[in-house]
């Protein structure tokens, strides 16, 4: 089974964000990680891959810096890393982003593609289901289980108040919840494997029917009007009382701020 | 000459950094309370690679370098003096000297399952008559057709209980040394559940308290004669040479330490107020803090270069990495009492109190001065070294 992964690197939450002139993130000046939802989508591709056997593919694009978040992944065990860098493609949006990484994954061989649900930058939850529409492929969203059964897999998606259980011929694309799994550490050794690895690089023109119009900030439809960062709330408070006490603990409170 | 981390050992520090801070330091208060080892915690490194960083792969390990080794220990060390020493005796005292000394064959059965964090292992050379004197041995190992047959009982043995696979010190025999006739050492492999094998006491420690420190009782114990490690009578080299490298290890446990209580107490001076201001701003806390940061910048990078010339040494046998060793153990392990002890004085009242890390910090620094050779055994082999 051959698998593709695409993760993202994103802004570690506990450091600051700091924005471009245009609105859009200063990806180099933060501190980074691999997006939760992303990691427990390679979590489960390297799970599968224990299980089953798997040949995986750990794809971003971004600035070359992101090469980091796929040596990350080879550190875990993936088996491949591809990293899409080049300048025409900054400032994407989702429509631009997924659009590249299609023109990426056209060029490999793959049974199932795994994307996380949604970014902890964006939130948009989109990049995924965009993919699956550009190669024509199925798409099964908020995984919370995956299971391979033949050229088929059976997930499990989460809803609001029950969770669907769904089966897609392969090749498909799922994307991950943070709650599928438990990520598993890097090894040391795994670390020093990884950066003796070779980590693909393609730019602009190693993506596979891709319009020009489709790609950069040019390509994106979604134009920032304003970005900032979010108003910082106090620590809050914590109370330890039995459920009873704690509600009308709750109810005074609210009714002290005239909420009730 | 380069002061600094390669992209390599900042993702292996950040990997041992994420791992302490999410599994180890949410269980270090209890660990240090109620003694209790932490299995689960070994587990888990066993899982993540942590028990063999610097053994090869071909033998169950991570094939990493002792740099990355001493990481681990320090980052562990940070936020728990337990987990600490767990890894740094199983992996220096007790998987080293089988790679050193061990055949192909002894490498296959006891190193790939430690290694690989399957068993845990341990080291038996103190003695009740035999701490920093190993001359003072009792423990007697006596050959009976194919088994060595063992009798006495060692003390203070870190992993004590909890280990599977153990490397022990015996007399093998008396041998005539410059007109002297002195015993002769030998060390063996000795497996938990060897009839004749069992546990003594339970030692109620300072610090360190969950690492299980158990007196090890040896009644008629029979070993198989393929279980001695290295040639006879060489058992005090295999010693020595253990110990050196073990001294890297507890080095960077001192090391993690003092920079844990740093850390504590940098968060601490920002958030107490008194007078009116936090107690940072004073300029007291200042001086005190540059000179505990300072001495703890200092013994890292002496545990670090005591790391890279053992790594040397793994390459060319001719390097000597003893005086390194020596020299950060001693350093490192004072700075750790220095630095821990001031931190609890500028936590003032509260840094008394259990709650707080640097409590236990103060009661786990202690040790590192004393095991794996006293700092006063530390300046015996620096001067050694000049004087020779």
């Amino acid at each position: 089974m051959k698998i593709v992964v695409c993760v993202k690197q994103v802004p570690d939450t506990k450091g600051g964000v700091k924005f471009n002139p245009d609105g859009t993130l200063d990806r180099a000046a933060m501190l980074t990680i691999m997006n939760p939802d992303d990691k427990a989508g390679l979590e489960a591709a390297l799970r599968l891959k224990d299980q089953y056997g798997a040949e995986v593919t750990v794809l971003t694009m971004g600035l070359p810096k992101a090469e980091e978040v796929l040596r990350e992944a080879m550190a875990m065990g993936a088996d491949k890393g591809i990293l899409v860098t080049d300048r025409v493609l900054g400032g994407a949006d989702t429509w631009a982003t997924s659009q590249t990484l299609a023109g990426a994954i056209r060029n490999l061989d793959y049974d199932l593609i795994i994307t996380g649900r949604q970014a902890i930058d964006g939130d948009t939850a989109q990049v995924g289901p965009q993919i699956s529409e550009h190669l024509g492929i199925p798409v099964i969203s908020y995984a919370q289980k995956i299971e391979v059964e033949g050229d088929s897999v059976i997930v499990e998606r989460q809803f609001d108040d029950r969770y669907h259980v769904l089966k897609a011929k392969m090749p498909c694309l799922i994307t991950a919840l943070a709650e599928l799994n438990e990520p598993r550490y890097m090894t040391p050794g795994g670390i020093f494997d990884a950066y003796k690895a070779d980590i693909t690089v393609w730019g602009r023109a190693d993506l596979k029917d891709v319009e020009d119009s489709n790609l950069g900030l040019k390509g994106s439809p979604t134009q920032i009007a304003k970005a900032s960062d979010k108003v910082r709330k106090g620590a809050g408070e914590k109370v330890n009382l039995d459920p009873a006490a704690s509600v009308d603990y709750i109810v005074e409170k609210l009714k002290a701020k005239h909420v009730i | 000459m380069d002061f600094m981390l390669d992209k390599q050992h900042e993702m292996v520090r950040t990997l041992f950094k994420e791992f302490s801070e999410k599994e180890v330091k949410p269980l270090a208060q209890e660990v240090d309370e109620t003694e209790v080892f932490p299995r689960v915690t070994v587990e888990k490194m066993a899982k993540a690679g942590f028990m063999g960083i610097p053994i090869p792969k071909e033998y169950g390990g991570q094939g990493a370098d002792v740099l990355t080794y001493a990481m681990c220990v320090e980052e562990l060390s940070k936020v728990c003096g337990t987990t600490g020493v767990i890894v740094s005796a199983h992996t220096s005292l007790c998987c080293d000297p089988i790679l050193t000394f061990g055949t192909e064959e002894q490498k296959q059965k006891y190193l790939v399952p430690l290694a690989k964090g399957e068993k845990l292992g341990a080291f038996g050379l103190t003695e009740p008559g035999a701490g920093t004197d190993a001359q003072g041995q009792q423990t007697k190992a006596v050959l009976e057709g194919d088994e060595w047959v063992l009798n006495g009982s060692k003390i203070f043995i870190t992993n004590g209980k909890e280990a599977d696979v153990y490397v022990i010190f015996a007399v093998t025999g008396m041998i005539e040394k410059r007109g002297k006739m002195m015993k002769e050492i030998s060390a063996f492999i000795v497996e938990k559940g060897t009839p004749g094998f069992t546990f003594g006491t339970k030692e109620n420690k300072m610090g360190i308290r969950g690492s299980s420190t158990y007196e090890l009782i040896f009644t008629d114990c029979r070993i198989p004669k393929e279980n001695m490690l290295g040639a006879q009578g060489k058992g005090f080299n295999i010693a020595m040479h253990t110990l050196d490298g073990g001294r890297i290890g507890i080095a960077a446990q001192a090391l993690g330490l003092a920079e844990g209580a740093l850390d504590r107490t940098v968060e601490y001076v920002k958030e107490r107020k008194q007078f009116g201001r936090a107690i940072g701003a004073f300029q007291n806390t200042q001086f005190q803090l540059a000179d505990m940061a300072t001495k703890t910048k200092a013994a890292q990078l002496m545990v670090y270069a005591a790391a890279c010339k053992k790594d040397e040494y793994t390459k060319n046998p001719k390097v000597s990495y003893s005086v390194e060793a020596a020299q950060a153990k001693l350093y490192a392990a004072e700075v750790a009492m220095e630095v821990t002890t001031k931190a609890v004085q500028l936590h003032g009242g509260y840094g008394y109190i259990r709650e707080y890390d640097v409590e236990r910090m103060m009661r786990d620094a202690k040790i590192t001065e004393i095991y794996e050779g006293t700092s006063e055994v530390q300046r015996m082999v620096i001067s050694a070294n000049l004087l020779k």
